[in-house]
């Protein structure tokens, strides 16, 4: 009894252990009812099915510690997608890694966008970015003529990311992931301007006395953002194999936006971690590819993402209102 | 308020009258597609394209940004509005059109639906022009699928949505071959599975597909997303020897899904030939040449003798095209 | 439509008093009339076949769902809070209405089922957004995904259809040579002008979103209010969700996906700020007509999509600037 409350209390000092028990909890009964689903196998397809909503997600949680939300990364990421990929197409000999450079390119200067419309005007960030969200659609859609670009355009040694592994069998592609995890961790985390998000979504007031300019630094979470979503743009073409401008990226960022609020990031800006993030993008990967697992139509998946995002507002709310956790635990105990 | 705009708007249609005076002669016709950037419905429009070229009849091709039930309805208005001649279009519905197509059949107008049709609301539109008879379009795809395995072993299905009619005429009638044909005694359909015509979702079920059944020998993928995603994770699994996707593509879809050999063979009939054959039909009626009557024949260049079937539809092709890596580069659509 | 719904531009200290002319010319509905008669006219010399009243009333009848919704949605920004969900709730509450007429109840109670939820979902948001304190903006971010989510699981990707046929093509009765749902969005948008203008409730909820806080210690009742208008957006989107069921004569769960941005598009091209305290329903019914005009003049002139999508988020982008501009510039 001790030690569970002991677990408990760990569970609810720290954000994250409380999604990995979630996720391992839900494992559990998944695999109770079908019990395939723990495998090396599922494992696998759940890795892949995350890297590009972590890429993405690293950008979205940067600008939600920085209390704003940007809606706009399932249209940034076609946009950046379709752009490389006519590259690809119009332009053969450009060597097939330089569409990194584009996409990530495009992404960033949208996203600059967004964060100049936000700053300059002083605008909330949820309507201008559902403006552009529409806007650049829209324009992607006249920049490719509203043409797919085919498979037979894509270059092969970057499909082959998604598919060959430089080492353990696991893609490339998940690396890159990883890579971009731990260098947004390395920025959060350790250096000055990253401390400086948290302090500004914490309290965007104080933040200028203490000597932080907020404007630059706003800019910079949007281009990121935007950059992150570029990136998985191009990842989204060496995934999937083609580019189409009315399916690629639509409705991405609700399910960007669910893992990244289910990782423990709080709305309110200035709370989250990039180990909280990523756990919540593996739960909500976890969830997408149990459900077929187990015969549930995939009806469900946007219901259940709904929930999630409520339930994992209540939570962060609940969360702050016990300002002495612990106090309260032990009061329970 | 409203006197100011009606006589703001006298004045508009007072200046414009004279140029609406122009259009007389030739027969107007307008495709209203599912949704823009679907490159299945490009060779379909070129089709359109040549046969008015050809015929004199003047040609348009319009469509929404999203294949949802009702965002067509105000195109086909303006249709009305703009006094075409024939409204030609591929429902997003089955149903939701029913009400602006009579409007437009009130005003004269004649009502196709190509591609598809509008199963069990037929007495909304004047004909239909299907790209084959879709009632062999399961065996056919049962044959191939066979020829691929020796008809022997576990096969799946991937489909479009659960109720995506046409998808679903052809599993039945894909289940009725498997059961009825002693040739397919050997052959076990495992699932049916349905990826919402979305990549992400396609390439989830598929993967789970190949996870749940270790044994499974052939996937039949009647819809262009559904096939192309699932070649694309055969081929990323290394598993295109053991497991045999085919199913209905587009050839630039597959193109290197054919000469990398992931992929053996698939089916799909002519779209450019729907709308070569819709346009001569859309004038012929039009001019009183052909008779819309079941049972009534005309000619069609390059198509030979074409009869009108029961509920007013009309076949392009009797059977589907297979394409393989012999015939594929004859293809671009 | 005569509307003084908007607090009077209060004259700076320092400057000299604006001539009349100038204040009213700087009111955004002001923005919002002259970019109308501009569309009009625009969209007249684009096609031959635009300027045509009856055209322009059916094309209204598309959007007049959207703008109903519209109209609720105006206060509730006014009152600092925002509902994006209004288009998910269309959605569940026109497929539990299908679904229950389907079961064999009568088509009353079909409705009542329908109207209820409408009630229901909005209590839903309100319960999130005032007992739990959380933003309303992500709130109902949420709950758009839920309540489509929950529509889809519930009916699946079926068309729900085969309505009596007293029930179907509302679009098509008229009543003053006035397509019905224009009638309603008109009733609508002048009940709810006349409340917002000329009533207390009008006067707090302008309080309320100037500043809650306030409005809370001038014994306003914050919370009741704001609870009302969130159901209230519930009930105006069942409404909305019926008039399409009835235009379409079937439902499907993407019904009006992705109208939230037309909803949000609709009160910002009013001039209804984003921040609250301001914006009035005289200039949400004019961005109404103004979108419809817009939209039914680029789709009548076979403009592509392409190029319409790009024109409405510019739109909303410019809206929200000019009316924050507007309001910086009269105010403060």
């Amino acid at each position: 009894m001790n030690s569970l409350t002991a677990a408990l209390r760990f569970i609810l000092l720290r954000r994250e252990a409380g999604i990995a028990v979630m996720l391992v909890l839900f494992s559990l009964v998944v695999s109770a009812i079908e019990p395939r689903f723990l495998s090396l196998d599922t494992l696998r397809i759940v890795m892949l099915a995350v890297p590009l909503i972590l890429i993405a997600g690293m950008g979205q949680m940067m600008v939600l510690l920085a209390r704003h939300v940007d809606l706009s990364i399932g249209s940034i990421l076609g946009f950046s997608a379709i752009v490389a990929g006519m590259a690809f197409r119009d332009l053969p000999e450009m060597p097939w890694w330089f569409g990194f450079f584009i996409a990530t390119f495009v992404g960033a200067a949208l996203g600059l966008v967004n964060g100049a419309v936000v700053t300059l005007f002083r605008l909330p960030s949820i309507i201008v970015t559902l403006g552009t969200l529409s806007l650049y659609r829209g324009v992607l859609f006249l920049i490719s003529d509203a043409r797919q670009v085919d498979p037979q355009y894509i270059p092969r040694p970057l499909i082959e990311m998604s598919q060959t592994s430089p080492i353990f069998g696991i893609p490339w592609i998940i690396f890159i992931a990883l890579t971009i995890a731990l260098i947004s961790y390395v920025f959060l985390d350790h250096t000055r301007l990253g401390r400086q998000i948290y302090a500004i979504g914490s309290n965007p007031v104080a933040a200028p006395l203490r000597g932080i300019s907020v404007v630059p630094v706003t800019l910079l979470v949007f281009t990121l953002s935007g950059a992150l979503a570029g990136l998985a743009g191009v990842l989204y073409a060496s995934r999937f194999g083609y580019v189409n401008p009315s399916i690629t990226g639509v409705g991405f960022e609700f399910t960007v936006i669910a893992a990244v609020v289910v990782g423990g990031v709080s709305i309110n800006g200035g709370v989250g971690t990039v180990l909280g993030t990523v756990l919540g993008v593996i739960f909500l990967g976890a969830v997408s590819v149990a459900l077929p697992i187990l015969g549930v139509s995939a009806f469900w998946r946007d219901a259940i993402y709904g929930a999630v995002i409520i339930i994992a507002l209540l939570i962060d709310r609940s969360v702050r209102e016990s300002g002495i956790r612990s106090a309260t635990l032990e009061a329970r105990a | 308020m409203f006197k100011k705009l009606s006589v703001l708007l006298g004045v508009a249609a007072g200046l414009t009258m004279m140029a609406s005076a122009y259009a007389a002669d030739p027969i107007k016709i307008v495709f209203v597609g599912k949704n823009t950037g679907n490159p299945y419905f490009d060779s379909l429009v070129q089709g359109f394209v040549d046969g008015c070229d050809k015929l004199g009849c003047e040609f348009e091709f319009v469509a929404p940004a999203t294949a949802e039930a009702t965002s067509q309805i105000p195109f086909i208005t303006a249709q009305i509005q703009r006094g075409v001649d024939v409204i030609a279009t591929s429902p997003n519905s089955p149903d939701a059109l029913n009400q602006v197509l009579d409007r437009a059949r009130a005003k004269g107008i004649l009502v196709l639906s190509v591609n598809g049709d509008m199963t069990g609301n037929e007495e909304h539109r004047d004909a239909a022009i299907l790209p084959t008879d879709f009632e062999k379009v399961g065996a056919d795809q049962v044959e191939l699928v066979g020829s691929l395995i020796d008809y022997e072993g576990e096969i799946a299905i991937l489909s479009a949505t659960t109720e995506a009619p046409d998808q679903n005429k052809w599993i039945v009638g894909m289940n009725e071959a498997l059961a009825n044909d002693p040739k397919y005694a050997k052959m076990k359909l495992v699932a049916t599975v349905y990826g919402d015509d979305q990549p992400e979702k396609s390439t989830t079920e598929m993967e789970a597909l190949l996870s749940t059944y270790p044994n499974l020998r052939g996937v039949i993928s009647p819809t262009t997303v559904g096939i192309a995603a699932s070649a694309q994770v055969v081929q990323s699994a290394g598993k295109a020897d053991t497991v045999k996707v085919t199913g209905l593509g587009t050839p630039n879809q597959m193109r290197p899904f054919i000469k990398d050999g992931t992929v053996e063979a698939f089916q799909l009939w002519s779209p450019y030939n729907e709308g070569w054959l819709a346009s001569h039909f859309a004038v012929g009626v039009k001019d009183g040449t052909i008779k819309n009557e079941v049972g009534a024949t005309f000619e069609v260049p390059n198509l030979g003798t074409i009869t009108i079937n029961p509920l007013n539809s009309i076949n392009t092709q009797a059977g589907l095209t297979t394409f393989d890596a012999s015939n594929i580069d004859d293809f671009n659509f | 439509m005569s509307d003084t719904s908007i607090p009077k531009s209060a004259v700076q200290d320092a400057a000299p008093v604006r001539p009349r002319w100038k204040t009213i010319l700087l009111r955004p509905e002001a923005m919002t009339f002259v970019l109308l008669i501009l569309a009009t006219l625009g969209a007249s010399l684009l096609s031959p076949f635009f300027a045509d009243i009856a055209y322009i009333l059916e094309s209204f009848t598309y959007y007049s769902e959207y703008a109903i919704v519209g109209l609720v949605l105006t206060l509730v920004i006014i009152s600092g809070e925002i509902d994006l969900s209004g288009a998910a709730m269309m959605a569940l509450s026109a497929c539990l209405f299908g679904i229950t007429y389907q079961a064999g109840y009568p088509i009353s109670v079909a409705i009542l089922v329908s109207l209820i939820s409408g009630v229901a979902m909005g209590w839903f948001n309100a319960i999130l957004v005032i007992r739990f304190k959380l933003p309303s903006i992500i709130v109902t971010i949420g709950t758009l995904t839920l309540f489509r989510g929950i529509a889809q699981v519930i009916a699946g990707d079926r068309s729900i259809s085969k309505f009596p046929s007293w029930f179907v093509g509302i679009d098509y009765q008229y009543v003053l040579n006035l397509p019905i749902p224009v009638i309603v969005f008109c009733v609508v948008a002048l009940a709810l002008g006349v409340i917002l203008g000329g009533t207390v409730l009008g006067r707090q909820i302008y309080q309320i979103g100037t500043s809650a806080i306030a409005a809370q210690h001038a014994g306003i009742r914050v919370n009741r209010i704001k609870t009302g208008l969130f159901i209230g957006m519930g009930v105006a989107s069942s409404v909305a969700g019926l008039l399409t069921a009835s235009r379409l004569a079937s439902v499907r769960y993407d019904l009006a996906s992705g109208a939230e941005l037309q909803m949000v598009l609709i009160v910002m091209l009013g001039g209804t700020y984003i921040f609250g305290g301001r914006g009035s329903i005289i200039g949400t019914f004019l961005a109404a007509w103004l979108l419809v005009i817009i939209a039914t003049g680029m789709t009548v002139a076979n403009i592509p999509i392409n190029a319409q999508l790009t024109v409405l988020g510019l739109l909303l982008i410019i809206s929200i600037i000019a009316t924050n501009i507007i309001y910086s510039r009269t105010q403060r």
